[in-house]
């Protein structure tokens, strides 16, 4: 009954897109303006049906009801009840219906929340979110419908994953599908603005909260998945330049643009087509994304379906909405005004350098990733790209792209003078080159680019903070602390980097019980192997003693867990944290019944990747809590007062 | 020049498929006792793809094979040889597919033409957005 349930609620929350888009087009008209207050309710019930469906699902997979298709294909029942609830959306067709879950969400956030916006933009940009979610919608119930039964049903499921069972992991899709579908809304406000011919600093203001917002989730979707990268793959890296990686990459590179850009037209009037541009690419890049990850076009661990008719689809979807947007885009951009003019030397000139470079990062990405899939579908040949080309094409750019973001905050809008730019950066400059004599001083031997990091760190680090020098901190508004913490949490995300890079100690041995190695600061000693049952797995665990200088030892147990549905073997990682970095043991099974191979790393501040990512994820937070304080709350104000 | 390689290249596949077990695992997680030495092999390794994995440098795999080709890079460069001679012989023997630094050839060259051209696009698009000084 209740996969029945979920399905009819699908159907219908589909048909109230199709009615929302009908109605909005309807309405845009002159003859029938009087259905635009209507947009609204259907959006709103168009998103509790689709929540309905969702929930149906979550109950299927949480009573592990092996009559339902997916269930059977994805779950089991001896697995962990979070992982039940997480398995919900850890294949392609239970993600694509939380996916259009969101984005229905989001719609009826917009309905009932947006009211600075003219009527007509408003009703236009639900329609355009109505279109998106139609294709969605179109592609679960005509190609991956999830409540499909299975008769008979199966005795028992076929398990997850092994690697997806991991807290980290259950919950990194959702937070990158907010952000997914935050670019969405932006985009929507973006068509409706278009269609009404009203680009200007309102709409600016009304996409900005939804553009900072999908940048949070963003980034910490991309923090939390490089993170369980880095505990779960077992060999200390942080990231892979998988494709996978890069497609959750390619939305925030864009997003930041975007968000960036989006604030020069909201305070300045500035840069009004470079903001429907980007955020044009924002969403084609979440759909990009999307499609790289759901079509199974990838041969790697995310990409659970493989099947071309999908593929076909999503790629057809992704035609019809960007073709779409541009076209729009290059009907109606002869009608958006010029901005503000702005001279090379001002805070207007860095952030278009700030979009150039994002852009030019993003493009080594899209490329990078799309191009050896397209040249091998083209003729054959397989061609590989990894680390070594990114990080030597994206690695300047982003080099240059943090020297901009020191000077630009300092910068005044429209016009300032170099000399007294100059004069501002004096004291990070200082920094920059205390910071160069000391790495070449103390920390040789060092590759150039952990050594280029590490000072442009210190350097950026300083400049961040310059903002608040010399001001009143108390009254200082809360989106100026939100930007700086935001890229202070760059220079320590790029510092971890670069020390991870340059200072990491790696020790490989085959060890017997009883004996000792150092690795770093710590001796760590192999005490013992036992046999440590799991609930669906079962695991060889190691029982080291750690200990630091004179400080008191203790114990760490890294685990090889052999899962039996389906059949895989996965290493657990032990990790110490300390102030000043993190020690990283993993143990594999013995080559023969004494040796253990154990891997054993030092990894000197790099937990700074990561805190970085959390502080960048903060300032957004503070940024938006700001802009909502000031766009909305005070405009309410101001309506007050102006009533009174 | 090719004969001699293309024959030296057959020679190690087959000795890498009858050497015993307990030879071939010799330094496949063993570091080589120069840190040097043991750093150019790093390298090296986390630019050569895992034949059998899906998407995985040799550096960041639990495959048998990967272990291997790992003690295959270490025994090479203990023996004095350069990562880019060991990074040719992993090409010439399994495709320029092994490689995660991709050559510049024909095929190749839009990896680093698309963003330039792309950059320069844009700067043009970005020029009449500046309004000149007086």
């Amino acid at each position: 009954m209740i996969a029945e349930l979920g399905l009819a609620a699908l159907w219908l929350g589909a048909a109230l897109a199709l009615l929302q888009l009908a109605l909005g087009a309807l309405a845009l008209g002159t003859r029938h303006a009087g259905l635009q207050p209507a947009l609204p309710a259907v959006a709103v019930a168009q998103a509790v049906l689709t929540g309905i469906a969702f929930l149906c699902l979550v109950a299927l997979f949480m009573r592990s009801d092996m009559s339902v298709l997916l269930v059977a294909t994805n779950s089991h029942s001896a697995k962990p009840m979070l992982y039940k609830f997480a398995g919900t959306w850890g294949n392609h067709e239970g993600s694509m219906l939380l996916w259009v879950s969101i984005l229905a969400a989001g719609g009826a956030l917009v309905a009932l929340l947006e009211r600075r916006l003219p009527m007509r933009t408003k009703t236009a940009t639900l329609a355009a979110q109505a279109a998106i979610a139609i294709g969605f919608y179109a592609f679960l119930l005509f190609s991956s419908n999830p409540f499909a039964r299975l008769n008979p049903a199966a005795p028992d499921g076929q398990g997850l994953n092994p690697l997806l069972q991991d807290p980290g992991l259950a919950f990194h899709p959702p937070t990158l599908y907010l952000g997914y579908v935050g670019m969405s809304v932006a985009f929507s406000f973006a068509v409706g603005a278009l269609v009404t011919r009203d680009v200007g600093p309102g709409l600016a203001r009304a996409m900005r909260p939804w553009v900072l917002g999908a940048w949070i989730f963003l980034t910490l979707g991309i923090s939390a998945g490089s993170y369980w990268a880095y505990y779960e793959l077992g060999w200390g890296g942080w990231w892979f330049w998988d494709p996978v990686e890069n497609a959750s990459l390619m939305p925030w590179l864009a997003a930041t643009a975007l968000l960036h850009s989006v604030t020069v037209l909201a305070t300045r009037n500035g840069l009004p087509a470079w903001t429907i541009m980007l955020s044009v690419v924002a969403f084609s890049m979440s759909m990009v994304g999307t499609f790289l990850v759901r079509s199974g076009i990838l041969t790697s661990v995310h990409s659970f379906a493989v099947d071309p008719t999908r593929g076909a689809f999503i790629l057809g979807l992704l035609a019809v909405y960007i073709g779409g947007a541009m076209a729009l885009f290059a009907l109606r951009i002869g009608t958006v005004q010029s901005g503000s003019p702005f001279e090379p030397v001002s805070r207007e000139g860095a952030l278009v350098l700030n979009n150039l470079l994002l852009s030019g990062i993003l493009v080594v990405v899209l490329v990078g990733t799309l191009y050896p899939l397209a040249l091998e579908a083209a003729n054959g040949t397989r061609l590989s790209v990894g680390a070594p080309y990114f990080n030597s094409s994206a690695g300047p750019l982003a080099l240059l792209l943090l020297l901009v973001m020191a000077a630009g905050p300092l910068l005044r809008w429209r016009r300032d003078h170099p000399a007294s730019l100059a004069a501002r950066l004096a004291i990070p400059v200082l920094v920059l080159a205390a910071a160069l004599l000391l790495v070449v001083a103390f920390l040789r031997p060092i590759s150039l680019l952990p050594l280029l990091g590490l000072v442009t760190a210190a350097a950026v680090g300083t400049a961040s903070l310059a903002p608040l020098w010399r001001r009143n901190l108390a009254r200082t508004p809360l989106f100026t602390w939100g930007m700086v913490v935001a890229h202070l949490g760059c220079a320590v995300s790029l510092a971890g980097m670069a020390a991870d890079s340059a200072f990491t100690k790696e020790v490989l041995v085959s060890l017997q019980v009883g004996e000792t190695r150092r690795v770093g600061p710590y001796s760590v000693t192999f005490r013992q192997v036992s046999e440590v049952p799991g609930p669906n797995w079962s695991a060889l665990d190691a029982e080291l003693l750690v200990q630091r200088g004179s400080q008191a030892p203790f114990v760490m147990h890294p685990q090889s867990r052999t899962f039996t549905d389906p059949p895989m073997e996965t290493n657990e990682s032990a990790i110490a944290t300390a102030w000043d970095g993190q020690l990283y043991l993993v143990v594999s099974a013995p080559q023969d019944d004494i040796h253990y191979p154990i891997r054993m790393w030092w990894k000197p501040f790099v937990t700074l990747i990561w805190l970085g990512g959390i502080m960048m994820a903060l300032g957004g937070g503070l940024a938006l809590l700001g802009r909502v304080d000031r766009d909305v709350f005070g405009w309410r104000r101001r309506l007050a007062g102006r009533a009174a | 020049m090719k004969a001699p390689a293309l024959l030296k290249a057959v020679l190690m596949a087959a000795l890498l498929a009858v050497a015993p077990a307990a030879a071939a695992g010799r330094y496949n997680d063993v570091q080589l006792a120069d840190p040097a030495q043991e750093r150019a092999a790093k390298a090296l390794m986390t630019s050569i793809r895992c034949v059998v994995c899906r998407g995985q440098s040799i550096a960041d795999s639990n495959a048998d094979i990967a272990g291997d080709m790992r003690g295959e890079i270490r025994e090479r460069i203990a023996a004095g040889e350069s990562p880019e001679s060991i990074r040719a012989w992993f090409i010439q023997h399994y495709g320029d597919w092994v490689s995660f630094q991709p050559r510049f050839t024909e095929a190749s060259a839009p990896l680093w033409l698309i963003p330039a051209l792309s950059l320069l696009f844009g700067v043009a698009l970005a020029r009449p957005l500046f309004r000149k000084r007086r």
